[in-house]
Formats: structure tokens, sequence, C-alpha cells
């Protein structure tokens, strides 16, 4: 099942490549197989079964490198199986929006494929070396993205981001190979490292190895001080490539904390848990600050990226600060980080579809050039404003969700960490001013020729803002997939 | 029927908000035909079922979160609040309907969000039930404040009042933390028994946010700021919603504040400062709609004493009361705003003259307000007074004084609308926008019943029905004796008659800038907050971009700079090394040819020189 899932697009996109298919026909195959993806995402959700705490869902385990004991081994729990299913959603909202795209759109199609099953791909690994592959492969295809279907000094953007984050995925084998030198038998499969976490009780290895694992992640993720590679990649990345390096590509960091990190590394991650609350609270403020002071609207929404994933990173920091009585508070806090991939996913992916509709029309993002859009385009000015109160943590949306239990576990596991609901006040702060800017007022600048989306842009958009508000007002579709999960995290952290 | 009902009083007017809003997108204006239709519909639908559900009293409760369901249900205090909120509600969209730039889906469809989230503010249980509604209906209010939103300075006046209000709302988010912290859960009926330090930062933050909302001190700004929404909104906004529920929470919330033994008193000075100093503001005022909103942040003042002193049952009645008075008069302030285009006092003289209907209906509010007997605000704000002598006599005084200054600035008011109508009146109007000139039968429809409110719903608070309130929605404080009564009563007209007397001496008051823009609060807030904010904004983006960015791009340069380094070592030193040793080689092949003359005498000369040589070494080394 999820093997399908990860080599059906790999497969199209390498038919896609043959020279012989049509303009026309490969976008409609772009949108076929994306739709196809997330139909196998639902089989998938309801195929799964709550696995007994440790173990995964839908698994399956092939011999592959047997000489490091290395497998092809996939499956899923309540944490990686959500953002499986964001990753369909968000692959399909950017293949709709790519209909009309006219810049080499088979090259494009196979690309974002291969991307895709390269984003699923990590999503389900149960291997540390598969992983890896996985990682260095959206890398490669995001770098492709970005030089291939940028604008502005996108090969510029385009190396940065791929020599930043690769370096940090050097970081990151690093780390996994001091985890299968410290285990006995020495393994990458991460379901037995999970369960015999290696380098307990040694300190300065499991904190050399925690280190660089953290340093890979933290890169990707991407969390202060190691973030700046993330606002020129957006702001001269094509719409999806936005989409997809905001929606996803950042999830694979958070993911890793709750995946590799915290259950592989239990005592390193105690130990440094402070650390990676200061880190957290640090990117929350920071990122909502700068973003506060940006001018072009783009950057701006990939500096709330920064702040967003902070609060990831204070959840998952706050669950390895262990005090009795406060496993369901941790609980809650990572229940509430995974919410929030999820959440920002598919948030962060419509506001940069509707940044991209945007430089369609002007080729510009600077916020001082525009004035009264709504006049002009009032279903533009609506999207685009849900999208932002959702991002701002409005509750009947999924931020809501996410934001609150983050919060609320933090707090009470560390009470320090109340300092981060500032945040929120500023992230508010800015979405309104930018709202304000850009769609208030008489209609001026550039907005005064610019005409209101078409299906094709607020299908998409729509889409991912349905299923937000579906989040926000039932919740416990999802956190009944994630409870679980996150209890077992807090355990295996707790051990 | 109970629990579907119930819920039926939040989804019904949320889905139908979200329809409207999403039909009005749709250009063309069909919308628009059967959005006030659907909007006072919805509305009247609500008004109705409220009264059953507030009788019958239902709750239901959903699973939500981890350790927080979604919990809505009636108990007394909700029993009373709910069908006023329901009932102003319907009122004010029917008044709405009488406006022509309100008969659109998109304000029938943010009203309608507005109040399922006022609705869910009264039923909520839970804090993430609370929290919910709380901060949708701080949203809304922002949409419907830039309700013009071609006018930037609407737009930025939601603004404030989203942000100031949110940052309040802050409160709610870190009381939820410490009250899984403290292990009382998420209910809000077991927040008193949280533990240990936990409990201060839950009370702390319940008063963060009431204080917020309910536009008390320092918050009181976005109130003034909040006027630049339509009239409607504001009647709505000040007395049974957002503002209202400002004042309700701290009500319902009110055991916590005492178990928690500070946040009460916090609570009640706040209150009771609020309607000094905010009385004396809404005396400064020019504007009627201005000193409307300074006067809904003091009357909520004496709400908010109420809670700090756990008297619910007055609080309540207040709260209800003063909705009643203060729907009608930012009501008739709309009318007469849409009918004669100014809303500055001045320029109102004698307005409440030309409609007779109007004029009576503002009378019965205004007096209401002023606190004469037999009227509503009279009883109720005398209850709370009576509850405040108990607890601290300088808090009782604090509020008698709030008493007399709502007495002379509903007496301004009344002195000026009432005052004979100048002959070139028609020259002050239509500084706003061009007046109509005409009053729709639906907002007169609207504001009858609202005066009969303003008039009657003193009840609440005096026998025989006091005594019912107090059993239903509990909560201690003592009755207010009939002498009280009698002497606040006294107080009030007396202190109406001085301000009409002084007024009559036509000495034109200056008042202090302080007074007359709000304590300057805004202006605070700007340079405290705001500006500081910005600045360290900008001033971070540049590090981030100088210094985090730089340093990366740098070590580009560095990396690039390291690698021609290296290349020249590769270069002159190992390849120089390499070459050496090659040249080297060459150059002592070159000396190793030299003694190869071919000439035999040179050899035994060598030969010669190299036994010697070796002679030597042989005598040294032994």
């Amino acid at each position: 099942m999820l093997s399908v899932l990860v080599f059906l697009p790999l497969l199209v996109s390498a038919v896609l490549l043959t020279p012989r298919v049509g303009d026309r026909l490969a976008r409609r195959v772009f949108v076929a197989t994306a739709a196809i993806e997330v139909l196998l995402a639902g089989f998938a959700w309801a195929a799964y079964e709550t696995p007994k705490p440790g173990g995964l869902g839908l698994e399956q385990q092939v011999s592959w490198i047997p000489g490091v004991r290395s497998s092809y081994h996939v499956g899923v729990d309540g944490l990686s199986l959500p953002l499986v299913v964001m990753t369909a959603l968000v692959f399909l909202a950017c293949a709709v929006h790519a209909l009309r795209e006219q810049q080499r759109p088979r090259l494009q199609a196979a690309l974002f494929l291969f991307l895709e099953a390269s984003c699923l791909g990590l999503f389900v690994s149960a291997d540390l070396i598969l992983f890896f592959v996985f990682f260095d492969l959206s890398i490669v295809a995001m770098y492709l993205s970005i030089s291939g279907w940028g604008h502005g000094d996108n090969a510029r953007s385009a190396l940065k981001f791929f020599l930043y984050t690769f370096l940090g995925s050097l970081a990151l084998l690093l780390g996994f190979v001091g985890l299968y030198v410290a285990a006995d038998p020495h393994t990458f499969d991460m379901v037995e490292l999970a369960a015999n976490p290696p380098l307990q009780g040694q300190g300065l290895a499991g904190g050399l190895v925690l280190g660089a694992v953290f340093l890979g992640l933290a890169v990707k993720t991407p969390t202060f001080p190691f973030h700046t590679w993330l606002p020129p990649a957006h702001s001269d990345a094509p719409a999806i490539g936005s989409a997809v390096l905001a929606g996803v590509l950042l999830k694979m960091g958070t993911y890793g904390f709750v995946r590799i990190a915290m259950p592989m590394l239990p005592d390193a991650w105690q130990a440094w848990a402070p650390v990676v609350i200061v880190v957290g609270v640090v990117s929350v403020l920071w990122g909502a600050l700068v973003a506060l002071a940006q001018t072009d609207l783009k950057r701006m929404i990939a500096y709330t990226s920064v702040n967003h994933m902070g609060y990831v990173v204070i959840a998952v920091g706050a669950a390895g600060v262990l005090a009795d009585g406060t496993a369901e508070a941790r609980g809650v806090a990572v229940t509430g980080a995974v919410t929030q991939m999820v959440s920002h996913g598919l948030l962060t992916a419509a506001l940069f579809l509707l940044a991209g509709s945007m430089f369609e029309r002007t080729g510009s993002y600077d916020i001082s050039r525009y004035g009264g859009l709504a006049a002009s385009a009032p279903r533009y000015a609506a999207l685009f404003s849900v999208a932002a109160f959702g991002s701002l943590g409005l509750p009947a949306l999924s931020g809501f969700i996410a934001e609150f239990q983050i919060f609320a576990g933090s707090i009470a596991a560390v009470p320090a960490t109340a300092v981060a609901v500032l945040g929120i006040l500023i992230t508010a702060a800015l979405f309104l001013r930018a709202l304000q800017r850009v769609f208030t007022g008489p209609t001026s600048g550039l907005s005064v020729s610019f005409c209101d989306v078409s299906a094709r842009e607020w299908a998409p958009v729509a889409m991912l803002l349905l299923v937000s508000v579906l989040i926000g007002v039932l919740p416990r579709l999802l956190l009944d997939l994630i409870e679980p999960a996150a209890a077992a995290v807090v355990a295996l952290v707790g051990r | 029927m109970g629990p579907v009902a119930l819920v039926a009083l939040v989804v019904l007017p949320a889905v139908m908000g979200a329809a409207l809003l999403l039909a009005g997108l749709h250009r063309g204006g069909q919308a628009d035909r059967f959005g006030v239709h659907l909007g006072v519909g919805t509305a009247a639908l609500l008004a109705t079922l409220s009264v059953p559900v507030a009788i019958s009293r239902p709750a239901v409760s959903m699973p939500f979160l981890a350790g927080g369901d979604l919990g809505l249900a009636v108990d007394g205090l909700a029993a009373l609040v709910l069908p006023t909120v329901a009932v102003v509600s319907l009122l004010v969209l029917l008044a709405a309907a009488g406006s022509s730039e309100l008969r659109t889906a998109r304000f029938h469809g943010l009203m309608l969000l507005f109040v399922a989230a006022a609705l869910m503010t009264v039923l909520a249980t839970t804090l993430p039930a609370l929290l919910m509604s709380w901060e949708v209906m701080g949203a809304t209010s922002y949409a419907l404040i830039g309700y013009h939103w071609r006018d930037q300075v609407g737009i930025s006046s939601g603004t404030t009042a989203f942000l100031t209000t949110r940052a309040g709302d802050l409160g709610l988010y870190v009381a939820a933390g410490a009250a899984l912290g403290g292990g009382a859960g998420l209910a809000l009926a077991d927040l008193p028994s949280t533990q240990g330090r936990w409990l201060d930062v839950v009370a702390g933050g319940l008063v963060l946010a009431a204080l917020g909302k309910a536009a008390q001190l320092p918050f009181s700004f976005w109130l003034s700021r909040a006027m630049h929404g339509p009239s409607p909104v504001s009647a709505l906004l000040h007395s049974a919603a957002m503002v209202a529920m400002g004042g309700y929470l701290l009500l319902r919330v009110s055991p916590t504040l005492a178990a928690s033994g500070w946040a009460d008193d916090v609570a009640a000075w706040a209150g009771a400062l609020t309607a000094v100093l905010l009385g004396l503001v809404a005396l400064a005022q020019s504007d009627f709609k201005q000193l409307l909103a300074a006067s809904t942040a003091a009357q909520l003042g004496f709400v908010v004493l109420a809670a700090g002193l756990g008297a619910t049952a007055a609080g309540t009645s207040h709260l209800v009361a003063h909705a009643a008075v203060k729907a009608g008069l930012f009501l008739a302030a709309g009318v007469w705003l849409e009918a004669l285009g100014t809303r500055r006092l001045t320029a109102l003289t004698g307005a409440a003259r030309i409609w007779p209907l109007v004029g009576a209906c503002v009378a019965a509010a205004l007096l209401s307000l002023a606190g004469l007997a037999p009227l509503a605000l009279w009883a109720t704000k005398d209850a709370v007074l009576a509850a405040a002598w108990d607890r601290s006599p300088l808090l009782y005084v604090a509020g008698l004084i709030g008493a007399l200054l709502s007495a002379a600035y509903a007496g301004k008011a009344l002195v000026v609308l009432f005052s004979r109508l100048p002959s070139d009146a028609e020259a002050a109007w239509d500084d706003d926008r061009p007046g109509t000139r005409t009053v729709p039968i639906a907002a007169r429809l609207a504001l009858v019943p609202l005066a009969v409110g303003a008039v009657a719903l003193g009840a609440l608070a005096l026998p025989p029905y006091a005594e019912g309130v107090h059993d239903l929605i509990g909560g201690g404080g003592p009755e207010p004796s009939l002498r009280e009564l009698l002497v606040s009563a006294a107080l009030a007209l007396t202190a109406l008659l001085a301000t009409a007397a002084l007024m009559a001496r036509r000495s034109a008051v200056r008042w202090p800038g302080a007074l007359s823009n709000w304590l300057f609060l805004e202006a605070a807030a700007h340079r405290l907050v705001v500006g500081p904010t910005v600045r360290l904004a900008e001033a971070l983006a540049r590090v981030d971009d100088r210094l985090l960015d730089g340093v990366v791009e740098r070590s580009a340069g560095w990396t690039q700079r390291l690698a021609a380094a290296v290349a020249r070592a590769d270069d002159r030193g190992i390849d120089g090394v390499v070459r050496g040793v090659a040249s080297g080689a060459r150059g002592l092949g070159r000396l190793a040819q030299r003694p190869q003359t071919g000439q035999l005498h040179q050899y035994y000369l060598q030969a010669v020189a190299v036994l010697a040589l070796a002679l030597v070494v042989l005598v040294l080394v032994r």
C-alpha cells in the first residue's frame, strides 16, 4: 500500500520524462496522479489501525543492504500518517494550480511527481538510510524547481538553498552513522533503534550524536539561527515550489525531531531539552518580529514559517523536560506539535499559492505597491484573509487547535515557555497590517487592473482552507490519530 | 430537543453567517437582497429559540482536545444573559435592515458570525470552547468595525480593536496552560481547584483577558476607535456582545477570582477606577457616539466591580439592563447619523424633538443611564454599590462617584438633545455624510422594546424578583436597603439637575486634553508598546540580513578564499615539493655525471680521495 503510494508518482514521473508526452497531457497526468495519491493516502488512513506503542501500521520490509543491516522498511503511525495525507493534498493543490503552466510543463510535472515521491517516501521510511536518501532527493528536486522555474535571482537562491540544506543533511548523516555505530547490534532500522536506544547514559557521545542530528534537522526546519536560506529561496521560487517547500519540506525537519531525535536519543534529548526550548522560543519571537519588518509579502510569509515552526520546537523541547504529573501535558504539547505540522502545511501552502497568483499578474510582492485590492479581486481578498487569519491562529481553523495545545501543554510542563504566546500577538499584527495595506483603502497602484482569481487558482486554495476548517471545527478526526502516537513518543523520550 | 436547540443556537448563525459571506462574494447583489431577510430571520429564530433553551437549561459536551471537551451549557447565569444577547441581536439586525449601506449579505453574514461567537461565549463551559468563541468574536468585530474597508481609518480601527483585545486574550492561553499544570483541567467550573501558584496564573490570565474585552483600564482606548464602525455594530458590540462578554466572563469565573485571594480585588478596583475615569472621559466628549462609548466602559466598570465582589446577581442584572439601555442609545445615534448626517453633540442640539418616538426612547434610556428612580440602571447599580459597601467603603465611594458621573454625562446629552431646535440647525448637519432626513420604520420598531427594557429591567434587582435572580444565579451580596436606593436616586437627580443648570449658564467648559482624548491611552500604547516593537522588529530584521545571513553569505566567500589558498598551497606547496624532488634528482644526476670524465688519472685521484676520507672516518669513529 505505502510502496504504491511512494512509487506511483516516481513511475509516472519517469514516463513523463519521455519527450513524446505533450504539454497538455502532462499537466493533466500531473493532476490525475496527484488526485490518485490523495485517494491512496485516504485508503491508507482507512486501512490504518493504531499499532502498539512504538510500532508501525501498514508495515512492509524488504532486505536491501544486509551488510549494514539497512532494509527497505516502510510503515506509518499517528505521527507520519497525517503528514502523508497533508503532503498528498498539498501536491494536488499544486498540480491544479499548475494547470496553466507555460514554462516546460512536462518537465515540471515530472519533477514535482518525483518530489512528491521523495516527500512521501521520507514520511513512511522506517530505516535511517532510506530516510536519508529521500531527504537528499527532496533537496535536489527542490533545487531544480527553484533554479529551473523560479524568478528573480533564482540561480543564486537555489544554490544557497542547496548548499545550506545539503550541508545540514551531511550533519544528519553523521548523526545517523553515530547511531548505527553505537547500536548493538549495529543497525539503521528506526523501529529497532527506538526500541533499544543506543548511547543511553553516555552523556558526551549521546550529546554529540544528538548535536549532529539536531543541527541537520534545525537547518531543514529551519530554526533560528539557521533560517536565512529560507526567505531568498521562497521569494525566488515558483508558486508551487514555495508551497511544497514551506508546506512539506520544512516538516521533514520537525518530523525528524519526533521520529528520530526524541525516541532514539532520549537521554541526550532530556539533557538538551532546555537548549531546544530556548531555540524554539527565540525562533518564535525572532521569526515573528522579523516578519513584521518585511515589506515583501512573500518574504513576510516565509518568516512566519520560522515563527510557526518555532512553536513545534518549543513543544518537542518541553516534552523532554520530565516532571511528575506532567506526562499528560507533554502529550498534549506533542499532539499540538504534530497538528501544527499539518496545519502549517495546509495554510502556508495556501498562502504561497495565493502569493503566486499575485506574482503571475503583477510581478511584484511589494506590499506598498498595492492598495484596495479587495475591490478589484474580492474572491482573492476573501481567500487571502481566511488563510491569513488561519495562520495567525484564529479558532475554527487548524492553527488554533495546534497552537492552543502547544501552549497549554508546554506551559504546563515548562512555565517559562509562556513568553512564546507573544508570538501570536505579533503574528496577528503583521497579518492585519498586510491585509490593511494590500486589500483595503482606495484601490491604487498594481491593484487597479488586478483581475480576480480563476477557478484553477481558487479551487486548490479553497480545498486546503476547507481541510483546515474541518480540522479546526472537528479536531477529533485528526487528534484520534495523533494522540496515541504522541503519548508513545512522550513515553519513549521519558525513558 | 434541549441539547439540539442548544447546539443550534451556535451552529445555525455560524453556518448561516458563513453561507451569507460566501454568497456575498458573487457579484451582482442578488445575495444582498435575500441576505437581509436571512439575517433578520435567523436572528428571529435565535431569539425565539433562546427562551425555551434558557428555561430547559440543557448541557452538551463533545470531545475536542485532550483534557478539554467542547462544553456548552445553560446555567442560571447564562439563562439570563442568553435571551438578552439573542433578543438584542435581533433588534439590532432589524434596525440595520433600515440602513441602505448595511443591506448586504456581507454585513449580515458577519453579524451572524459575531452573534454565534457571542452566544457560544455565553454558553461555554470549558476553556477551549470559551477561547474559540472569544477569539472569533474579536476577529468578526475587526471585520465589522472595518466594514467600510475602502476607508483606511475604519480598517485600522478594526486592527486596533483586534490587537488590543488579543493582547488580553493571551491571558486565556496562559491560563489554559496553568489550569492543565495545576491539575484542574480545562472546565471553567473546576478552575478554582487549581493547585498552588498555578491558581494565581489562571486568575491573572482570566482577569487580563476580561479587562481587554470589557475595555476596562488600561485597554479602554480600543472602544473609542471602534466608533468608526457602523452604528448597529456599536449597538451590539457595546451592549450584548464583545464588551459585555468581558464583564460576563468575570461574572462566570468570579469563584476563581475569589479563590486566588487577590484577583477579585484587582478586578473590583479596575472596575471602580474605570467607572470613575471613563465617566469623566464620557463627560468630556463632544461626539455623541464617543460619549456613549466611554459610558459603556464606565458602566461595564460596575459589572467588573460586581464580579470582583462576588455579587454575581447584581452584576448580571446590571449587564442585562445596560444591554437594553446602550443598544437603544447606539441605535438612536445611528438613526440620527443616517438622517441628519452628524454625530457631533452641538450639531445634534434639539435632535430628539424631530422624531418624537426616537426622542422618547432616547429619553428613557438616558434617564435610566443617569440612575433616575425607578428606571432600570438605578436599581441594578445600587445592588452593585451595596455589595461594594460591604467590602470596602473606599470602593463604595469610587462606585458612587462613578454613579454621579453617569448622571452628569447622561444629563449633558439629555440637555443638548432636548434643547429647542435652533432655526439654523440644518446648517450644522451633514458634516459626516449627507443625511437622509428620514427614520426607517425598522429602526423605530427596534427602539421601542429596548426603551421598555431600559425602564423595566431594574425589576431584576428589586423585590419581588431580586430574590429569584439571586436563587437563579447564586453569588453573595447584600440587597440594597430602601434608604440606599432613595439616597442614590436623590443624588442622581441632583447631579442631573446640576449638570443641566451648569449647561444652562452656557459657560463652555474646556475639558483637559487628557479627558477628551481618552486619557491618552492610545498614544501611550503607541509610544510604549507599538513603537518600540516596530523599531525592535526593524533592528532584528537588519541583524537577520546583515549578521546572520551575512555570516552565511560571507562564509561562501571565505570558502572560496580558502579554496584559493589551498589551491595555491597545492600548486606551490605540494606540487612544488614534487617538482623540487624532480629537479633535485635531475641536479643530482647532473652532479653524478661530472666525475665520469673518462680520464684514468682523475679516477685514481678520486679513489685516493675516497680512501683518505674512509681512513679519516675510521680513525674518527674508533
